[in-house]
């Protein structure tokens, strides 16, 4: 590679980047909601647990910017009752508009952690009480739809990150071991490896997660699920490790390396790491988005995270009924457009990555 | 080596590979951790592997049969002796196998040859024996996935053929817009979307594979009620299908044009509609047709979670059923059909692809 025309890896990535708008959007909007887990606590107005049963599935809390004299204020909300409706034998809510109560920004509200660290009662916004601030509705218990999104992110963001970071080693070490030993040793290593490929993914998930013991706390039952999918998870990873390792030691320059007398040690530290690192990254932007899919779509059937605690796939549980899609669609189009979205972006900054990383991937493709 | 030889040994492979996907099942199965206190307990077997006073039993596979009253003392006993719970772990996992491999031999006389095969997987919670429910539901999700892969093939080719011809024009820009989305939509939330649209407008019907009314129906009107049933769930399925396989087509062409023998095909004054058809199409397609028994080992996966949503009575909604009650000898067969489905899929994918492109050697 002659450094005068394309400096450093680094250099070429961002300015292809900086090339493509779409890809700048999904870089950005994934920037944007992984900041916005990091400082969850202070942005949601309520815990993720909290809950007012008397406006369960209430829709989402409307901000007044006008008087009743037509005149710009300050952004207020006012309270609502539940009445019932006798001619349609439904629930529905009231406003009351006796009393306004500005929302107040940078106000008091309940503890939180920052960053599971710094205790802190500071809200980015909130009302006094009795009123309520229901950005995105309620759903059935009466818990803050827009608070549990953003607790809700901690869970299913990093959870793709936390499986590849236990699924990405074991693939490396398997795989690196097996296209490195070549012969028997790969023939073997690779069977036991397309075994558990041959299990199909969905089946096994579920039931390993039916095992999981119902008196869990919600951290051990998060480690347990993540530990599954990267035991489902690894062996794909080490397939293709395994693959990049068999053509890497084919290489002249590892070669030369070994003629000049270096150790298997230092080939590998100097060769062979530095290529599935470039990997890593293509891994992740590809593969978080199945975790992201396996925990929501495990969550929503209702053997993932548990409520209280919130993760987008059993905020989605609540869709589950017809009814309240068509009567309550922030339930399903919140948490489910939240989903959507990031795995967008994450496949567009994925299938770039792998095109300015790949040099044998044809840059027609794109 | 000849394609029978190989469809032989390739089978004589997937034996072990069966063998040890369904020990893992079942040592999953009869597999109990409870995480403070480290206890592990495998069968009757005990390992403590922290604290020896804390211990909690392990799924028991006979509570619910116990408490079923259409359940005789004669059945319960025959199970109870079929599972050895009393026995080590090893010895329950031979049990097991001993009994899925039974043969009764008298029905050859009659000429069923498939009859011959009568594995006992034991009884379901629901008192049915799971090899019944096991006949009824593989059929179903076998048909959603063919349909799917058929469904999905149909649009995605020529798409992804249209999309490569037409490279960079907005037609192109369009599809590749239009596949991202159908790559990202998650299927249980397309899946949820579609079911609504269906419930307002009254049909196509969700859930079930028949009407309540299917047996009163004359033959030609049982098919097409079958087909108003799996409408939902291959329209679900083949959104998110399409996509991915539309891309791979489009980008193998694009390659497959570059190449010289289709410069010399065209310079030799072919038109250009054989030259696309006749010589690049038909070398783009093989890496799909590899891709095929993968494909069908994302589908059984993908059609899973489909068909629990939209309550479909395919394999997938029978493992979520069996799981939620942790119904262990329907659990158990599940995961292990699943995994034969799909060995099968990808040596269906392997004899297809040799049929279809005669150069590839069988090893």
């Amino acid at each position: 590679m002659i450094p005068t025309q394309e400096k450093t890896m680094r250099q070429k990535i961002w300015r292809e980047f900086s090339r493509d708008k779409v890809i700048l959007a999904s870089l950005f909007f994934l920037i944007f909601v992984y900041s916005l887990t990091l400082i969850a606590g202070f942005l949601a107005p309520y815990k993720e647990d909290f809950s007012d049963r008397d406006l369960a599935y209430i829709s989402p809390t409307p901000v007044f910017i006008m008087n009743e004299h037509q005149q710009l204020t300050w952004p207020y909300v006012v309270t609502y009752k539940r009445h019932f409706d006798p001619e349609t034998y439904g629930f529905g809510f009231l406003p009351d508009y006796s009393r306004k109560y500005p929302v107040r920004f940078l106000t008091k509200g309940q503890d939180y952690k920052l960053l599971g660290l710094i205790p802190s009662n500071i809200h980015l916004f909130g009302v006094a009480e009795p009123a309520r601030i229901f950005l995105l509705g309620t759903d059935m218990n009466g818990r803050d739809n827009f608070s549990r999104l953003l607790y809700g992110a901690q869970v299913s963001l990093t959870i793709g990150f936390i499986g590849l970071m236990i699924a990405f080693p074991i693939g490396l070490i398997y795989g690196g071991i097996s296209g490195y030993f070549g012969g028997r040793v790969d023939n073997a290593m690779m069977r036991v490896a397309e075994i558990i490929m041959s299990i199909p993914s969905f089946y096994l998930l579920i039931s390993l997660a039916a095992i999981l013991p119902s008196g869990l706390s919600s951290t051990q039952r998060f480690a347990l699920i993540v530990a599954i999918l990267a035991f489902i998870g690894w062996a794909g990873i080490s397939r293709i490790i395994r693959g990049m390792v068999l053509s890497i030691k084919e290489y002249e320059f590892v070669e030369a390396s070994r003629s000049l007398g270096a150790s298997s040690l230092w080939i590998i530290v100097k060769h062979l790491l530095p290529q599935t690192a470039t990997y890593f990254i293509i891994a992740a932007t590809l593969n978080v988005p199945g975790y992201l899919l396996a925990e929501s779509g495990l969550s929503f059937l209702g053997l993932g995270i548990q409520p209280p605690d919130a993760s987008w796939g059993n905020m989605l549980r609540e869709a589950q009924d017809l009814t309240n899609i068509t009567l309550r669609p922030w339930l399903l189009l919140a948490p489910g457009g939240l989903i959507f979205l990031t795995i967008l972006a994450f496949n567009v900054t994925g299938d770039k990555l792998r095109d300015i990383l790949d040099p044998r991937s044809h840059s027609k493709r794109a | 080596m000849p394609i029978y030889l190989y469809i032989l040994k390739r089978i004589l492979i997937a034996i072990p590979t069966l063998l040890i996907v369904s020990f893992i099942s079942f040592f999953i199965m009869r597999f109990d951790v409870t995480i403070g206190p480290w206890d592990l307990k495998i069968g009757q077997q005990q390992v403590h592997l922290l604290d020896r006073h804390h211990f909690k039993n392990p799924i028991d596979p006979l509570a619910e049969l116990r408490q079923n009253p259409q359940i005789s003392p004669a059945a319960y006993a025959h199970e109870q002796q079929r599972l050895g719970l009393d026995k080590p772990f090893l010895q329950q996992y031979w049990l097991w196998l001993t009994h899925l491999f039974q043969f009764d031999w008298s029905e050859l006389k009659t000429g069923k040859f498939w009859a011959v095969f009568k594995p006992d997987l034991g009884k379901s919670f629901s008192g049915e024996e799971v090899t019944t429910i096991l006949k009824e539901r593989i059929p179903n999700t076998l048909i959603l996935n063919v349909v799917t892969l058929l469904a999905c093939w149909l649009i995605a080719l020529p798409l992804g053929i249209y999309a490569a011809l037409n490279w960079r024009r907005p037609a192109d820009s369009t599809l590749t817009v239009l596949s991202s989305v159908g790559m990202a939509a998650p299927s249980f939330v397309v899946a949820l979307l579609l079911a609504v649209l269906a419930v307002k407008n009254g049909w196509p019907p969700i859930g079930g594979i028949t009407s309540d009314h299917f047996e009163t129906l004359p033959w030609y009107k049982q098919v097409g009620d079958i087909a108003s049933h799996l409408i939902l769930p291959v329209i679900v399925l083949t959104i998110s299908g399409i996509a991915g396989l539309q891309r791979q087509m489009r980008g193998n062409l694009l390659d497959v044009l570059e190449a010289e023998y289709v410069r010399v095909a065209r310079a030799k004054g072919l038109p250009e509609k054989q030259v696309v058809y006749k010589h690049a199409v038909r070398t783009a397609i093989n890496p799909l047709v590899t891709m095929l028994g993968y494909e069908f080992a994302g589908l059984l996966s993908g059609a899973a979670l489909v068909e629990m949503v939209l309550r479909y009575p395919g394999l997938g909604y029978t493992a979520l059923e069996a799981v939620r009650q942790t119904d262990t000898n329907l659990v158990m067969a599940v995961l292990v059909m699943s995994a034969a489905l799909l060995v099968l899929g990808n040596l269906l994918g392997d004899v297809l692809l040799k049929v279809v492109d005669p150069r590839i050697e069988l090893q």
